[in-house]
């Protein structure tokens, strides 16, 4: 995986707009997202923490389209993606360009066996069947899992089924692939390996990523941005190790990974440091030269 | 004294899948006990077997002396409370204060009982504002937190969490933290299923790793964490401060537990973590 110094955010172009976003659901008396700016560059990683009950999942609700047309409240503010306005365009055009991972990948692949279930969203957007069989096979390549494609989703492990979900996405092509919480269900080495994937999709096809994920620890060495969230509103925003690094963070409910606590402690003592590490490695590596 | 025994526990299910093989484990009043393995590892099935949701294909599992075939579910309930990975597979009533109730009252509780440890749990797991709410309206992590409530309420004396601080905030696994020490404290038995190295660590548990349906390793988290061959056969991570530990070429002689114990050292407040 490639450090940090050579994954800054690439200042490309906007490719999701979020302006002055509020969002009410109707039984609700408080609005679930409070006045949300945001623009994510293409290219980018995005890493989207916060307390539960934030507005995380809301948000990206909002930048699928689930909100409003799925899920219609008192919406305020305009979301864009790729130029289009959200709420303005209709699902299946939208799909085009936004991808949804959800926490759990069986809920998300059902088919017979794992290549007709790749091929499912795209039997739907009509895309020609020669087109269809080349984009399936690419997608597969791409995720190690040809071997797998006759295979039935009940018959895979874990980490299996999450890249056989992904691949539904992938297929699609979108610009932009949203993850909730991708790899909590996974032992860690399998989390790891989902990781490495998600770092390659974004350096070889250059799709942006906005990940939702607790265990920080595994997504800062690929992420180029943090935004935290907290009662609806964006608090922090900026790379990952700045925003860890700023002691705000803990009270807002992000789990700060052991080594960026230390770090965090240890600059509050006056210890001084080159920069915040990206690993317990590098650490050990700055104190040994002490 | 031992009160909960595996003796050379096989499950093979209905499909012919071998779950468990060979599994003996004799897990003491009082201890905590954590899991660790790969997906698809056996973790899930091990603590099934020790409610008696499943029993043994092979070999017998004890519960406090009782062969769980020679009793049922709902007897060992009373002593052992599940809370499962997937909370929606647990939650089943109209209401959260009924959910909390439920099993209280199938235990017998008193009414008034039943309100006080009610009460209790609902405030103690942050969860008084869904009183009435429908348990399907809560987010995923306020629903493994009403599993926990659930449990809690009926004061088992043996826990067994299966994954729970999956989809909880820092706040949230601080709690949880804490709701484990309140139980080591009060002497319960404990079995946690994680994948959550970072949350284990600092909780230093007896640990068990499983691979391919065999426990391969059970000892010390201390000393199990740092065979870097083992773990990555049962892929399962090294913990971040084990691994800051490991780096330092001037270290304490044994390992920090937690984000306190590094930072006195390295501030040179302290010789060696756990003095003083």
């Amino acid at each position: 995986m490639n450090n940090i110094a050579e994954r800054m955010p690439r200042l490309g172009k906007t490719l999701a707009s979020i302006d002055h976003l509020t969002f009410r659901y109707p039984d609700s008396p408080n609005p679930a997202v409070r006045d949300v700016n945001l623009e994510v560059g293409e290219g980018e990683v995005v890493l989207l923490a916060g307390p539960s009950g934030c507005g995380k999942s809301t948000l990206l609700r909002c930048i699928n389209g689930l909100i409003p047309h799925m899920f219609p409240g008192d919406y305020q503010g305009s979301v864009s993606v790729g130029g289009l306005k959200v709420a303005e365009t209709p699902m299946s055009t939208l799909a085009q360009n936004v991808g949804l991972l959800f926490q759990n990948p069986e809920n998300q692949i059902f088919m017979f066996s794992v290549e007709r279930d790749i091929a499912f969203g795209l039997q739907n957007l009509s895309v020609p069947r020669q087109e269809m069989r080349t984009r399936v096979d690419e997608t597969m390549r791409l995720l190690g899992i040809t071997a797998l494609a006759q295979r039935a989703p009940h018959e895979l492990s874990d980490g299996q089924k999450q890249r056989a979900a992904l691949a539904g996405v992938i297929a699609m092509r979108p610009k932009l692939i949203i993850l909730d919480e991708p790899t909590s269900l996974l032992d860690p080495k399998t989390a790891l390996e989902v990781v490495s994937l998600i770092e390659k999709l974004n350096r070889e096809l250059g799709i942006t990523f906005i990940v939702v994920e607790h265990r920080l620890e595994l997504l800062i060495p690929i992420a180029h941005r943090l935004v935290v969230m907290d009662g609806g509103a964006k608090v922090m925003d900026g790379p990952p190790q700045d925003v860890l690094a700023d002691e705000r963070v803990e009270g807002y409910g992000v789990s700060v990974p052991p080594i960026f606590k230390l770090y965090n402690a240890l600059s509050k003592d006056g210890a001084r440091m080159r920069k915040a590490p990206q690993t317990p490695e590098e650490m050990a590596e700055e104190l040994n030269a002490r | 004294m031992t009160l909960i025994e595996f003796k050379g526990v096989s499950f093979v299910h209905e499909t012919g899948v071998t779950a468990l093989s060979d599994v003996s484990l004799a897990v003491g009043r009082g201890e905590t006990v954590a899991i660790v393995g790969e997906n698809g590892a056996g973790k899930t099935t091990l603590v099934r077997h020790i409610n008696g949701l499943l029993k043994p294909t092979k070999g017998s599992v004890f519960v406090d002396g009782v062969d769980t075939r020679e009793t049922t579910t709902a007897t060992l309930s009373r002593k052992v409370g599940v809370a499962f990975q997937n909370p929606d597979h647990q939650l089943f009533s109209e209401s959260v204060e009924n959910e909390v109730k439920f099993a209280m009252r199938n235990f017998g509780f008193s009414e008034e009982l039943v309100s006080q440890r009610l009460d209790w749990a609902l405030k103690f797991f942050g969860l008084e504002q869904y009183r009435k709410s429908s348990p399907l309206v809560l987010s995923g992590g306020e629903k493994k937190r009403l599993t926990l409530a659930c449990i809690l309420a009926w004061d088992p004396e043996v826990v067994v969490l299966d994954e729970p601080t999956v989809g909880q905030d820092a706040l949230q696994k601080e709690k949880l933290g804490q709701i484990f020490r309140l139980l080591q404290s009060t002497g319960k038995t404990i079995f946690l299923v994680s994948h959550d190295v970072e949350f284990l660590w600092p909780i230093q548990p007896r640990l068990v790793v499983m691979s391919g349906g065999r426990v391969v390793a059970d000892g010390k988290i201390s000393k199990i964490m740092a065979d870097r061959e083992l773990l990555e056969g049962a892929r399962v991570t090294q913990p971040q401060l084990l691994r800051l530990y490991a780096g330092l070429r001037r270290r304490p002689t044994t390992p920090f537990l937690d984000v306190l114990e590094a930072r006195d050292w390295i501030g040179g407040k302290k010789e060696s973590p756990g003095a003083g």
